[in-house]
């Protein structure tokens, strides 16, 4: 089954086209990598599927449920609240820059949002909340705050965060853009092994090797448009159209 | 002999003037509990979408923090006399002072919450739309907390002015102790009731920061 069907849809800052008439699906238990250059409007598309930014055209489905459709005229209108809650919990969002609450223990982080938005039990949340960070290796970091942990420890806390709500597809926008190179490998292996359960998640990543190595599926977009799409191996090994290629050689050259 | 005048003479500017520092800590309190929540009010009135409320909070702000409070007191106090012709009773004069300093300092606190909340990174807001959280439990569990520990320290500047601005209650004859210490000084011809009153403001505000200090370590948990 399609988690997330996107189709043909369109958004601009102003006379700036960032994403021009994208369209791309995501099977249950399937990885996606979205890569390409700065500026190429991967992390738009991931804003627009999380409700981040709003789109300009086309439609977003979550489980066939419709979160944004054109009308007749060919603009896009936006379910009403209550559904747009109800698909809002059907993904997670891991972020660059992690957004951790500062002023929350890593603990009720974690267990904030499925206390006081999915009506999970104190005990109930905090349990779960204990098996994630065991998961994350972080057992022992329960009681510290964000500023003392290092920015791949940040990193896999708010994973767990995003994990506590149970959401059906993970995104992550640029997860080790924000870590140091040596720090990248703690959450590669964190994300592995979430593949590994098969959980689906959207990566939007320049990190090439990682988006090769982890996922299933590969988008690669240029200026607003997806160039090319395909099996990961085949488009990092053997890539078609000439800006793949171009940015692939860049790759291969660092 | 000279001792006994002398301590004589305190003991009647202590007893005066405590009568009169009842007074100044009422209008103190009473202006805090007031005003803080409704500088709140006023901040998302002045960060509103709606033009004419957001217009209409910039200029109220904008007179309050324009224009000397004593002026501001004598308007609220002869404003209802002179312009709708209504008598004024001795007790509105209380009233006056805490409308007068109420309306003053939530002006003065807004911006401080604007200042607090327009600094709070978007990564926040975003962090807490995706969990699902509602504006309301966004702005009151995640965004209020941090800038609290943000504004902090403008918030204590502005306490620690308003317990020494209670003294302009005087402008309108409210006794607090400011007044008492000044009709003291004039009918013993001496400087000794100010130099007291001076020292009661001075312990107060000593107290303020001291209070304000302990909020501060209290969130220093974390950065």
């Amino acid at each position: 089954m399609n988690l997330l069907e996107i189709k043909n849809i369109s958004k601009a800052f102003g006379d700036n086209e960032v994403l021009k008439d994208i369209s791309m699906t995501v099977a249950q238990g399937q990885v996606v990598g979205i890569i390409g250059p700065s500026g190429s409007g991967k992390s738009t598309l991931l804003r627009c599927a999380t409700l981040l930014e709003t789109i300009d055209s086309g439609a977003i489905y979550y489980k066939r449920e419709p979160m944004v459709e054109n009308n007749a005229s060919g603009q896009a209108v936006y379910a009403n609240s209550s559904q747009l809650k109800r698909i809002r919990s059907y993904f997670g969002l891991v972020f660059q820059n992690f957004n951790l609450f500062p002023h929350f223990s890593v603990l009720r982080n974690i267990t904030e949002a499925p206390i006081h938005v999915g009506k999970q039990t104190r005990e109930q949340a905090k349990e779960n909340a204990m098996r994630l960070l065991e998961q994350m290796g972080l057992a022992d970091k329960a009681d510290a705050y964000p500023y003392q942990l290092s920015g791949g420890q940040q990193q896999r806390v708010s994973i767990a965060r995003a994990l506590a709500l149970n959401p059906d597809i993970l995104f992550f926008d640029e997860p080790t853009s924000a870590l140091d190179p040596e720090l990248t490998g703690e959450i590669l292996t964190v994300i592995r092994e979430l593949a590994s359960k098969h959980m689906t998640m959207v990566i939007v990543t320049h990190e090439m090797s990682f988006a090769r190595d982890v996922a299933d599926y590969i988008l690669f977009m240029d200026r607003g448009v997806v160039v090319e799409q395909g099996n990961a191996v085949d488009l990092v090994s053997n890539p078609q159209h000439e800006r793949t290629k171009l940015f692939l050689k860049r790759f291969d050259n660092r | 002999m000279l001792d006994g005048i002398i301590s004589n003479e305190l003991a009647a500017i202590f007893s005066q003037l405590s009568v009169g520092l009842l007074t100044t800590v009422e209008i103190f309190i009473l202006t805090l509990v007031l005003s803080l929540p409704l500088g709140l009010l006023v901040a998302f009135g002045r960060m509103s979408n709606n033009k004419l409320l957001r217009w209409s909070m910039k200029i109220y702000i904008s007179i309050m923090r324009g224009t000397p409070l004593m002026l501001q007191l004598m308007m609220v106090y002869f404003g209802p006399y002179y312009i709708f012709g209504m008598s004024i009773t001795s007790e509105y004069r209380f009233y006056a002072v805490i409308i007068g300093f109420v309306l003053n300092y939530a002006a003065y606190f807004a911006e401080i919450y604007r200042g607090g909340i327009e600094s709070m990174p978007s990564g926040q807001y975003e962090a807490a739309q995706v969990l699902g959280f509602s504006k309301f439990q966004t702005f009151f569990r995640i965004i209020f907390p941090q800038v609290m520990k943000r504004i902090l320290p403008s918030i204590t500047n502005e306490v620690i002015t308003l317990v020494k601005d209670t003294s302009l209650a005087m402008v309108i004859s409210v006794g607090e102790m400011f007044t008492a210490a000044r009709a003291l000084a004039s009918s013993q011809v001496s400087v000794l009731p100010f130099v007291v009153a001076g020292a009661f403001y001075y312990i107060m505000n000593y107290v303020v920061a001291w209070i304000m200090e302990g909020f501060e370590k209290r969130m220093n948990y974390y950065k």
